[in-house]
């Protein structure tokens, strides 16, 4: 559990880490687009200098980035292998049996998916890694002020957003401190068979929903006492301000959208 | 010997930035039915060093022994269930593990993994409810109806259900009335008297080492920095306070005594000790009021 770093925050003083979160929120969904987008090996470099170049600004070694996303690596490599088996008869075909059928169109194809799933993976672990998960609700309920005006409640849902991501942690320290309780009654997690797996997990559920509904009453109660008030327009103790770097990175990727959009196949 | 820890080092999440060693190259041996009290400031390791006790977190380096388990970094987690058994463990706010629907189940929960039959477990379990002061009546009660002090009770009943040689507790007092403080220091010092088990008491409570710790282990940053008798580690009150720690009460005031001008064969460090010590200077004057 240790060793996976998706959707972690990392701890860092660079650039990446000093943007304006709004900034990174949007870069990132048009990277994603962007992703989609790009057919050809050149748009593919393009979008692979653009990554590689954001991971080294952010400070955060390469192989940990690697050796982080491991994990993940097999649920590409499945997805690989069923596109590679399974997909439409196309260009020239160098194995075929009963309804298996790898292609010339098949192999493209699943290098193409390969290099999307690992290069959208490694974008947004580089934002989850880089921002603060109080940043991204900051920044996700700045882009959706707009939203007001077809009143969605706006500043409510980024009051649940933020709640929720700030006790994410808290829960995973308490998850491993009542596992690492039961362990030492003698359960065994994660061995046996399915049953007795699913069995091993009620000790540890029980406990953390129980501390988890505690945890909510008492913030409720503490938010109440300090007098708050659903749907109250509220200010910020940090206002996002547009800074210079973030003019330089939308610069930058704006130049590399452009330069994959120039250059795809249309 | 009990326990004995040869350089031992313990790395969280190692390998990674955000790697932090919180137990360094500590070395330290505990006799047979020993009972060892580990004090230090807040984050100084405590927690960390006594849970490789029973391998939740096995060291990055160093050998620990256990009566007859041994735990290095290559240990496999198949060959830990034994010594679980062997050493029981109150975690710091131990009330957070319960889960069961009846505080009978909850307490023969951990007997029940280790082996023992349901009849065995639920039977022990009665036993241990009433050991740990609760009535007997709240066998069938759920564990969630009952007031914090109460719930660490059963969690208490629960570790003790195992029936360890080796009890390690995590400031199992802390938020405790007194009397319930004191019941339950009591308690552990009876079960190490009479049952011979070894102890390892993590606590901020420093009139408790005084009065029932054998041996005190120092912890600062991740290392040990003194292992001693309590007369020993008491004996230099600026540099326990230099270490955020203090003296016991009594031993403060024997101090203060001792700057208006009295001596002590040896520094008084409870409130009993220091009564006697008071009494058998004045032997004639005051004896039939102490
Ligand atoms: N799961 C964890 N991951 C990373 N670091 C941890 C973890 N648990 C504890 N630490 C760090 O290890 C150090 C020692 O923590 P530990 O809990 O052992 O302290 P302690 O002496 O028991 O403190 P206290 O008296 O407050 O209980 C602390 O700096 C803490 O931040
Ligand atoms: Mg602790």
């Amino acid at each position: 559990m240790s060793k996976f770093i998706f959707g972690r925050y990392l701890p860092l003083n660079s650039v990446v880490h000093r943007l304006d979160p709004r900034a990174k929120l949007m870069l990132s969904f048009c990277y994603i687009i962007l992703v989609f987008l790009a057919n050809n090996p050149l748009s593919y470099v393009i979008l692979i200098a653009l990554t590689v170049g954001s991971i080294l600004a952010s400070k955060i070694s390469l192989g940990f980035f690697l050796r982080g996303i491991r994990p993940l690596l097999w649920l590409i490599v499945f997805t690989v292998v069923l596109q590679l088996l399974f997909s439409p008869v196309g260009g020239h075909t160098y194995f075929h049996w009963a309804f298996i059928n790898i292609s010339q169109f098949g192999v493209i194809n699943a290098g193409y998916i390969f290099i999307r799933f690992l290069l959208i993976i490694m974008m947004s672990t580089l934002l989850t890694l880089s921002t603060q998960p109080l940043d991204i609700a900051t920044g996700l309920a700045s882009l959706m002020k707009p939203l007001r005006w077809l009143h969605v409640p706006v500043d409510t849902l980024a009051m649940m957003l933020s709640i929720a991501l700030r006790f994410v942690p808290t829960l995973m320290d308490e998850a491993t401190k009542i596992m690492n309780a039961q362990r030492a009654r003698g359960v065994d997690f994660g061995e046996g068979g399915l049953f007795k797996q699913a069995k091993a997990l009620i000790p540890l559920l029980v406990p953390l929903f129980m501390s988890a509904f505690n945890r909510a009453e008492d913030l409720s109660t503490a938010m109440e006492a300090r007098g708050y008030q659903d749907s109250e327009h509220r200010s910020q103790y940090r206002i996002l301000t547009w800074q210079k770097r973030d003019t330089v990175t939308w610069i930058l990727f704006l130049i590399g959208f452009a330069a994959i959009l120039a250059c795809r196949r249309w | 010997m009990a326990i004995a820890f040869e350089h031992v080092t313990y790395t969280y999440q190692a390998g990674t930035p955000m790697a932090h060693t919180a137990v360094e190259d500590v070395s330290f041996q505990v006799p047979d039915h020993g009972y060892l009290a580990i004090i230090g400031h807040t984050g100084s390791g405590k927690s960390t060093l006594i849970q490789q006790l029973n391998a939740l977190y096995k060291p990055s380096a160093g050998t620990i022994h256990v009566d007859d388990f041994t735990v290095t970094p290559e240990t496999t987690n198949a060959a830990l269930k034994p010594l679980r058994q062997h050493v029981g463990m109150v975690f710091q706010f131990p009330e957070s593990q319960l889960f069961e629907e009846t505080i009978r189940q909850d307490i023969a929960f951990g007997p029940k993994n280790f082996g023992m039959s349901e009849a065995d477990a639920n039977a022990l379990a009665d036993e241990m409810l009433t050991t740990v002061g609760l009535d007997a009546s709240y066998a069938d009660r759920s564990p969630f109806e009952l007031s914090g002090g109460q719930m660490r009770r059963v969690a208490i009943a629960g570790v003790l259900a195992m029936k360890p040689q080796v009890l390690v507790l995590d400031e199992p007092t802390a938020g405790l009335d007194p009397q319930g403080r004191q019941a339950m220091m009591e308690l552990f010092e009876r079960l190490h008297r009479e049952q011979g088990l070894t102890i390892v008491l993590v606590t901020h409570q420093m009139e408790d080492v005084a009065q029932y710790a054998e041996q005190v282990a120092v912890m600062r940053e991740g290392k040990l920095i003194k292992f001693g008798t309590p007369t020993d580690v008491f004996a230099d009150p600026d540099w326990l306070r230099a270490n955020q720690l203090d003296v016991p009460r009594a031993a403060q005031f024997a101090q203060q005594l001792r700057q208006r001008g009295l001596t002590w064969d040896t520094l008084p460090l409870t409130a009993d000790q220091l009564a006697d010590q008071i009494a058998a200077r004045w032997p004639a004057k005051g004896a039939d009021h102490v």
